[in-house]
């Protein structure tokens, strides 16, 4: 397993390279690097100094090699807007982020997994029909308009719970989130079942397709053949087999969602790293453009390459062929 | 394998009175009322759209045909130019009703156009590299499965950055988005198809190699990329909306969907619902239908469940 | 044998109620099972005998269902049992084992946990005890060092060793009662006649009453004490093994017969019977064999009864041959 884990990690290390290496040429190639990275209002001789100052005047192999420096060094520019470290404003914004990302996830796991196998088990019950159904619009709806109806139900009609912003947070054990007081859960509740619901139509339908399928397999016919209580049948046999494809797809998701949460952030004005990188766009801030991409990518190399090595331990197939390689 | 209780029934099953697997297919697929359901509503959609000129009361993007007093109308009101504003008007006067039409034609346009292109692009890829193998596929899935481990909306950024907003552009982002979908399934299915022997037989008469991958190796690989066509196009419906919406997508000249809905936000919370409400809905029909239609397709073409 | 049988089979009906209409995938099915007796139920592919065996355990998935007959075990009739009762003979007194143990062993779990819950389905006892009894119950089929082998999982065992598996849970309770549904089918002749040799051998220490499915007839001269041929959901010829395999009077089984190739001379075009298994939803009216019948002729067009001959051959037939194989 570690031979497979390492060439994984090569594997995930040499993406980040062509990553970055796609979003140089994006910025200093394709695009106007004077344009992305000197702010707009400066005069022609500070446009001078800068282009020397940021290399824009190197044969582009060179811009390349200090980018990678000055990235690897945590310096991704500065932004037009707020004259601050790019890569700062992003990592300050990004507990938020986390924090709605986290919670989404966990209301689709524990919202879709029952209902999923529910369906799974029972296809022709109303109640499977109508979870159908629903998730097909959880599916369908565009994030960005259930936000907005979400807001409009039940921050202006019903008035239950806030409809911008993040709530007070608490502090527990050194982790600072939302979810320790009463006023940060309301303000969470609907952006997180916002970015939760197509999760959870998605949670329900492939637990629902694997349950289907995995009740078709011998090995769930000779599980009963040996006597076993049906519950057990259920919970151990056809649940761990799923489980495994759910969980992979779910750690995909995780990056997903972080992404998604762009949308989430703006709608509800969470003041997230996603409401950042709309105000940048809008405001042509491109370093912290820049900066939030490359960061994302990073994110998500990490993420695939951890799902990889979970995956290779809840798998007993994947483990030990691997361990003859 | 599977042994469990096998009796004797296949050979009705599959040739009833000579009928032809398409027709097989139609009848399999009506037996969902709600993917029948979904497929009518989305003809009516497309026709809509096609049609939107024709159907629609206001020409919302003919300045001379608005008035500013218009603006804000509930829906149902009396318009001044003798029709009704069945779906209210926005700030400037426009009918939304007309906006919806007109936008669906954008949303739709530049959805499935896109999905198209990809369609095609990722054929192309899937078959190369299934048929050739070796270098060639390990390089095209290689980045098949780099670009599938980011999510959409992450590529969608990357690219509207670097390339600026505009039409084309948003059609080459959508693209590039969905290209890899393709072109993974095509390649498993191909993969599959080609150690059968009507491949071998091909090859034994000497047909050409583009004979052989166009004519008999890719109508056999179709079923599943069907199902995943009409998911990427409710996907890159849906996505150019979300772009749009956030102000990235297109331009304030293609309004789609997405760009009403954005223009009615700020009067959601005084109670000004309509302007963003109804474009939703229309957006919601459009995509239920598509995925309705898909849902059913996969049930209906997914192997594993054929008991 | 004057004890009680291990199971008796009464008309059983088995039907499966599908969108093109009713297969009779068991129709009035019948024999019995004596205790230590290895009884063959053979036929070719969807004659019903899978579906038979399945009924017993009262697995039959929907759109299958019993929808008639008595199958009589231990007082019980098990066709009429609460689920809840059935639930305790499964495993436990009445156990089966599947074609393909690679399909029938859970891929994701190892031998261990499944060995275990399979004991504690139906005793109580602490996991180490079970632990034991199953290791010891591997160790009675030939596997080497058991404690080891439970930590592994399916798809590292060979196919020989995984149906060892499979019969050792089998015999976890010492039922009264196996049926093997094509066990070694998926092996190859050698492993198979060792397979054989252990199933025969436990049977006779045990007590243990075996039905034994397949469509292999040279697996059940050596095997089995008596042989019901099934065709098309019903048993066309019934008898002790020697009986039948030396004078069979249905044609079909003596079809079978001449088409186990060992039976062919060396030179001779291999015999085979004419035709094709018929489809259950379309079966031809009368005699389920008539149109591959080499002495058919219109009176075949009734459907024929079981008639029992005086020394317990059961034939299906108008026109059974009476002389000796091969004529």
């Amino acid at each position: 397993m570690t031979v497979f884990l390492i060439r994984r990690l090569l594997q995930s290390v040499a993406v980040l390279f062509v990553m970055s290496l796609i979003v140089f040429a994006g910025v200093y190639a394709i695009g106007n690097p004077v344009d992305i990275l000197i702010s707009p209002e400066a005069d022609q001789g500070e446009r001078e100094r800068a282009i020397r100052a940021l290399g824009l005047d190197l044969p582009l192999h060179q811009q390349y090699l200090v980018f990678l420096r000055k990235a690897v060094t945590g310096n991704l520019g500065e932004s037009f807007v707020f004259s601050e470290p790019a890569l700062g404003l992003i990592l300050k914004r990004m507990p938020a982020t986390l924090e709605l990302a986290l919670a989404a996830m966990v209301l689709a796991v524990v919202v879709g997994i029952p209902l999923g196998m529910w369906t799974g088990l029972y296809p022709g019950a109303p109640s499977s029909r109508t979870i159908m159904v629903g998730s097909i619009l959880g599916f369908s709806l565009p994030t960005f308009w259930v936000g907005l109806m979400l807001i409009m139900v039940f921050a202006v009609m019903l008035g239950w719970l806030p409809s911008t912003g993040r709530g007070q947070t608490g502090t527990v054990l050194g982790v600072t989130s939302s979810i320790f007081t009463v006023d940060g859960l309301r303000h969470l509740v609907l952006p997180a079942f916002n970015l939760a619901l197509f999760r959870i139509a998605l949670i329900i339908r492939l637990t629902r397709a694997g349950v289907r399928e995995t009740l078709l397999q011998d090995f769930v016919k000779y599980a009963r053949a040996k006597g076993l209580r049906e519950r057990r049948v259920i919970f151990v046999h056809v649940l761990k087999n799923i489980l495994i494809p759910v969980l992979t797809v779910l750690g995909l998701e995780l990056g997903g969602v972080i992404a998604f949460a762009v949308v989430t952030e703006t709608i509800f004005a969470w003041p997230g790293m996603g409401k950042l990188l709309v105000d940048s766009f809008n405001h042509l801030d491109r370093p912290v453009i820049v900066a939030y991409l490359l960061l994302m990518v990073c994110m998500f190399i990490a993420i695939n390459f951890l799902v990889d090595a979970l995956y290779s331990v809840l798998d007993p197939r994947v483990r030990i062929v691997t361990r003859g390689t | 394998m599977r042994v469990s209780g096998e009796i004797a029934i296949a050979p009705a099953v599959v040739a009833a009175e000579g009928e032809s697997p398409f027709r097989r297919l139609v009848a399999d697929f009506c037996e969902s009322r709600l993917a029948v359901v979904g497929l009518v509503l989305f003809a009516a959609v497309a026709a809509v759209a096609i049609l939107a000129p024709l159907v629609s009361p206001q020409n919302p993007y003919d300045l001379r045909q608005l008035n500013l007093l218009e603006g804000k109308q509930p829906p149902g009101s009396p318009s001044m130019a003798g029709f009704r504003f069945w779906l209210g008007s926005d700030d400037q006067g426009r009918d939304i009703l007309s906006g919806i039409f007109y936008g669906l034609r954008i949303s739709l346009g530049v959805g499935i156009l896109s999905a198209l292109i990809a369609f095609g692009i990722g054929i192309l890829a899937g078959l190369t590299a299934a048929y050739f193998g070796g270098l060639l596929d390990s390089l095209i899935m290689r980045v098949v499965d780099i670009q599938l481990s980011f999510p959409a909306i992450l590529i969608a950024l990357i690219l509207l950055a670097v390339l600026g907003q505009g039409v084309d552009k948003i059609i080459v982002a959508l693209v590039t988005v969905q290209w890899a979908y393709y072109a993974r399934t095509v390649r498993s299915s191909a993969l599959v198809e080609r150690h059968k022997e009507y491949v071998e037989a091909a090859h034994c008469l000497a047909l050409s190699r583009g004979r052989i991958l166009f004519r008999h190796l890719l109508p056999n690989c179709l079923p599943p990329v069907i199902v995943v066509v009409t998911v990427q196009v409710a996907h890159a419906i849906a996505l150019e909306a979300t772009l749009s919406f956030l102000g990235i997508g297109l331009p304030i000249t293609s309004p789609s969907l997405g760009l009403l809905i954005a223009n009615g936000f700020r009067y959601l919370l005084s109670g000004t619902y309509w302007i963003s409400f109804f474009p939703g809905i229309a957006l919601l029909i459009a995509i239920v239908a598509i995925n309705l239609v898909g849902d059913q397709l996969r049930d209906v073409l997914n192997p594993r469940l054929q008991k | 044998m004057s004890e009680a049988p291990a199971l008796v089979v009464e008309d059983l009906r088995t039907w499966f109620f599908t969108r093109l209409g009713v297969a009779k995938a068991v129709d009035g099915v019948s024999f019995t099972v004596r205790r230590g007796q290895v009884l063959a139920l053979v036929g070719e592919s969807g004659c019903g005998k899978t579906v038979t065996g399945f009924s017993i355990m009262r697995l039959v998935d929907p759109p299958g269902r019993i929808v008639d007959g008595h199958i009589l075990f231990q007082g019980d009739d098990l066709v009429r049992v609460p689920e809840g009762r059935m639930r305790q003979f499964r495993g436990a007194r009445i156990a089966m084992i599947f074609q393909d143990p690679m399909m029938t062993l859970n891929p994701v779990l190892n031998i261990e946990t499944q060995m275990v819950e399979a004991v504690l389905a139906h005793a109580t006892a602490s996991r180490s005890e079970a632990r034991r009894r199953a290791c010891e119950a591997l160790s009675m089929v030939g596997i080497p060092r058991p404690a080891e082998r439970l930590r592994a999982y399916p798809h590292q065992f060979s196919g020989g060793m995984r149906q060892r598996v499979a019969i050792a849970i089998a015999l976890l309770h010492r039922p009264d009662l196996i049926i093997a549904d094509e066990p070694t089918t998926a092996l190859d002749v050698t492993i198979q006649s060792q397979i054989l040799f252990e199933a025969q051998r436990l049977c006779r220490e045990l007590g243990t009453g075996l039905i034994w499915i397949t469509h292999d007839l040279s697996v059940v001269a050596g095997l089995a004490d008596e042989i019901c041929v099934m065709y098309a959901g019903r048993i066309v010829e019934r008898g002790g093994v020697d009986e039948v395999l030396d004078r069979p009077h249905h044609p079909y089984t003596r079809g079978l017969l001449g088409s186990v190739p060992s039976r062919n001379v060396r030179g001779q075009p291999l015999i085979q019977i004419p035709g094709m298994t018929p489809s259950l939803l379309s079966l031809p009216g009368g005699c389920a064999f008539r149109l591959r019948c080499p002495r058919a002729d219109g009176v075949c067009l009734e459907s024929p009864e079981l008639t029992v001959g005086v020394n317990g051959h059961a034939i299906r037939c108008f026109h059974p041959h009476a002389g000796e194989a091969g004529t």
